[in-house]
């Protein structure tokens, strides 16, 4: 009985209807502006201004289940994205055309291109990270590289400099290994672990001071609280506990399935402005760090329409916009009552520009309309599917719900009443007392 | 004569296959300095002592099950803290003995309690060993202590960098099915893992008395770039090495049936990235 509970959970069949998050990324130059959503991704090119769809010429599969990860490569070249249906497709940003597609033999959870966009890594749900390279055209069979024991790894990011590859996962842990030279033969040596979430981590990113001589690390978790890290030797430097600031109850006045977490995280490079979506607060929260004094501290919180809890957060290094989006796919049809729409989104944008430049934090965030949007609104209506996204208040009430639940199944593991444990002691034989 | 005499283990038979992979009910550590060794070695942390540097665990015995390598290391490294990992609630019947030496009984009892229903009987084997124990080997044992947890998981929760000397991987489940494999303690993954606790010059054990298996952890750990076989001559002196197939239970089990024994030992060496 107990094993084949655990099978169960290993497989994660649970979650194949759960409602996904949807998902935004920006190309590094602010060119393009991607949301996946469900099995779609929706590109909208901002340089010619337009809405692109993605082709793959290769005839390979599209995605045809939640995507769960996408991201952009370093000098955005390259896009990656993933997710349940276990492809992993690589595309040119040039031409929005796939130039690979990966089978995983599980459904994918995390996914990274390496700093110098060699390889493409990818996380499955068993916690074990693969590796395929992208120097050569044909596609050659993804190995594993490295692995958290039986975990689902979270979030996958490569350092600034290409150094290390970072993997957070549901058991509190962030592991900090070398990227090796021939990464094909695996990602053995451990650099350090960063140890102190006490409840799953969610999201990971690097920050490096202005002179890129020194690099650390920002996590986010279950257990609401924003951590920042010496990578290099897995220092907690600094906990920045969100509890308060997001105008959430007291931990113990948080009722056990109405918990609360950070889900997001995105920082300008400098970590001058650091960006949060937490799953209680509808708006993002804006940090800062302060490198020599090596602490956090919330600058601002810029809060957004009722039920609008951002579900991905993404910043460029030239932070201007932050842009934020929320939906989620696998909505049943009870939750979206009188609405056929399936993949709800809507799309947000923090405007930071302003005339004086001299102090970041001085800076008035401004949450912009949507007739004010780059790209107006042949943007909204390519990210979002619709323009009247601001007017389904209840919608979103359900989708953030169903997100949260989903979040929560997937990152909580089984736990069981007293007397169900109990129950299956008394019914394991080999512990009776023979007398 | 009967309180020197070992007391019959069959009344605390554990299960013959422990699935790493179950989630567990015991505590697990956010990380290495959240560990309090004063309460597994009271006789190396006096109260009074001055905030000097904090000796370190540097042996780990893992899937330890009774904990005999334990007890048989014990007096040959005295001054070497050692702890023994171990799934099952087995291995807290030597948490339990060792408590009740240092008389920390209650302390544990309590935390023994919430794991077991069976306290009273586990008690009862545990004061039979401690007074055998202390009736032969006034003073030892000091040095050794146990935690329940999965050392599949947790390894860097209770160890920081570097910090392991030996390592042990006695008498391992097998989980003979190819699918099962992923289940088993030592894997390349795992190593990682293994290596980053270890010292560079520390070295791991491993026995089996499975050839299947055997040859499986010599894989695993010639494939890894962080360790190298240890020589022929040096195993010979080593006095660790006899110990391996003699001192835990499941060895000795296997000597009594002669069985054969596959030992694979390797040195945790420097990474040749840079
Ligand atoms: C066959 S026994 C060998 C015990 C002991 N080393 C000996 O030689 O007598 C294997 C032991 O490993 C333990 N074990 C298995 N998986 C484990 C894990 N993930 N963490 C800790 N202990 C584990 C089992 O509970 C069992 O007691």
């Amino acid at each position: 009985m107990e094993e084949s509970l655990v099978e169960e959970s290993e497989s994660g069949n649970a979650c194949t209807d759960e409602a996904a998050p949807a998902l935004i990324a920006v190309h590094p130059t602010e060119s393009s502006v991607v949301v996946a959503v469900g099995s779609e991704l929706r590109v909208f090119d901002l340089k010619e201004d337009c809405a692109v769809s993605p082709v793959d010429d290769l005839g390979g599969p599209h995605h045809s289940a939640s995507i769960r990860a996408i991201s952009f490569s370093f000098d955005g070249e390259l896009f990656v994205s993933a997710g349940d249906d276990k492809i992993v497709k690589i595309w040119k940003t040039g031409s929005w055309n796939c130039i690979h597609t990966i089978q995983s033999e599980k459904r994918v959870s995390a996914v990274s291109i390496s700093q110098d966009s060699g390889y493409v890594t990818f996380a499955d749900k068993f916690g074990v990270v693969w590796i395929m390279s992208l120097k050569e055209d044909r596609d050659t069979k993804a190995v594993p590289i490295l692995g958290h024991y039986c975990s689902i790894i979270t979030s996958m990011k490569f350092s600034p400099d290409g150094r290390f590859i970072a993997t957070a996962d549901r058991d509190h842990k962030i592991r900090i290994t070398v990227f090796p030279r021939n990464a094909l033969k695996g990602a053995h040596e451990i650099q350090s672990f960063c140890l102190g979430h006490t409840d799953f981590v969610s999201c990971l990113t690097f920050v490096c001071t202005q002179d890129q001589s020194k690099g650390f690390l920002l996590s986010g978790g279950g257990d609401l609280t924003v951590r920042l890290w010496d990578y290099s030797n897995g220092t907690l430097l600094y906990t920045c506990a969100l509890g308060n600031e997001a105008g959430i109850l007291e931990a113990s006045e948080i009722e056990e399935n109405n918990k609360t977490a950070v889900t997001d995280i995105c920082a300008s490079s400098n970590g001058s402005l650091i960006a949060v979506a937490v799953q209680s607060y509808n708006g993002v929260m804006l940090l800062s760090c302060d490198f020599s004094a090596r602490t956090l501290s919330c600058v601002k919180k810029v809060p957004m329409e009722k039920s609008y809890i951002p579900t991905s957060l993404a910043l460029v290094s030239s932070k201007e916009h932050l842009w934020t989006v929320m939906g989620a796919s696998n909505l049943s049809s009870s939750d979206l009552s009188n609405n056929k729409e399936q993949l709800l989104t809507r799309v947000r944008i923090v405007s930071f520009i302003q005339k004086d430049f001299s102090d970041a934090c001085s800076r008035d965030p401004v949450l912009l309309e949507d007739s004010q949007v780059p790209g107006g609104e042949k943007l909204l209506m390519q990210l979002q599917g619709s323009l009247d996204a601001a007017t389904q208040e209840a919608a979103f009430a359900a989708a953030a719900a169903a997100v949260r639940t989903s979040l929560q199944n997937m990152m909580i593991k089984k736990q069981y009443s007293v007397e169900r444990r109990e129950l299956r002691k008394r019914n394991r034989n080999d512990k009776k007392i023979k007398s | 004569m009967s309180s020197a005499r070992l007391p019959r283990k069959r009344f605390y038979r554990a299960r013959a296959h422990s699935n790493p992979l179950s989630d567990s009910h015991f505590p697990v550590p956010n990380c290495p300095s959240e560990v309090d060794y004063s309460f597994h070695y009271p006789y190396f942390f006096p109260k009074d002592a001055p905030p000097a540097p904090k000796p370190k665990v540097r042996f780990a015995d893992v899937g330890c099950g009774f904990g005999g390598m334990l007890v048989s290391l014990s007096p040959l490294f005295p001054d070497t803290l050692m702890i023994g990992m171990e799934l099952r609630d087995k291995a807290f019947l030597l948490l339990l003995f060792l408590s009740l030496s240092l008389s920390l009984f209650i302390n544990y009892a309590e935390y023994f309690i919430s794991f077991t229903r069976s306290a009273h009987q586990v008690t009862e084997y545990v004061k039979d060993r401690i007074q055998g124990l202390r009736a032969t080997n006034p003073g030892q044992y000091n040095n050794i202590s146990v935690v329940r947890t999965n050392s599949m998981k947790y390894i860097p929760n209770y160890f920081e960098k570097g910090q392991l000397l030996k390592m042990f991987f006695l008498f391992p489940d097998p989980h003979f099915k190819e699918k099962n494999h992923r289940r088993r303690v030592v894997s390349v993954q795992l190593l990682d893992e293994y290596a980053y606790v270890m010292e560079v010059g520390g070295i791991i054990y491993t026995v089996t008395d499975v050839e299947e298996l055997g040859d499986w952890m010599k894989s695993c750990l010639e494939k890894h770039p962080l360790f190298e076989a240890v020589g022929e001559e040096e195993i010979k002196k080593d006095p660790v090495v006899k110990l391996l197939t003699s001192a835990t239970e499941e060895g000795q089990k296997v000597a009594r049936n002669e069985g054969q024994t596959f030992m694979a030992i390797y040195r945790r060496v420097a990474s040749k990235e840079d």
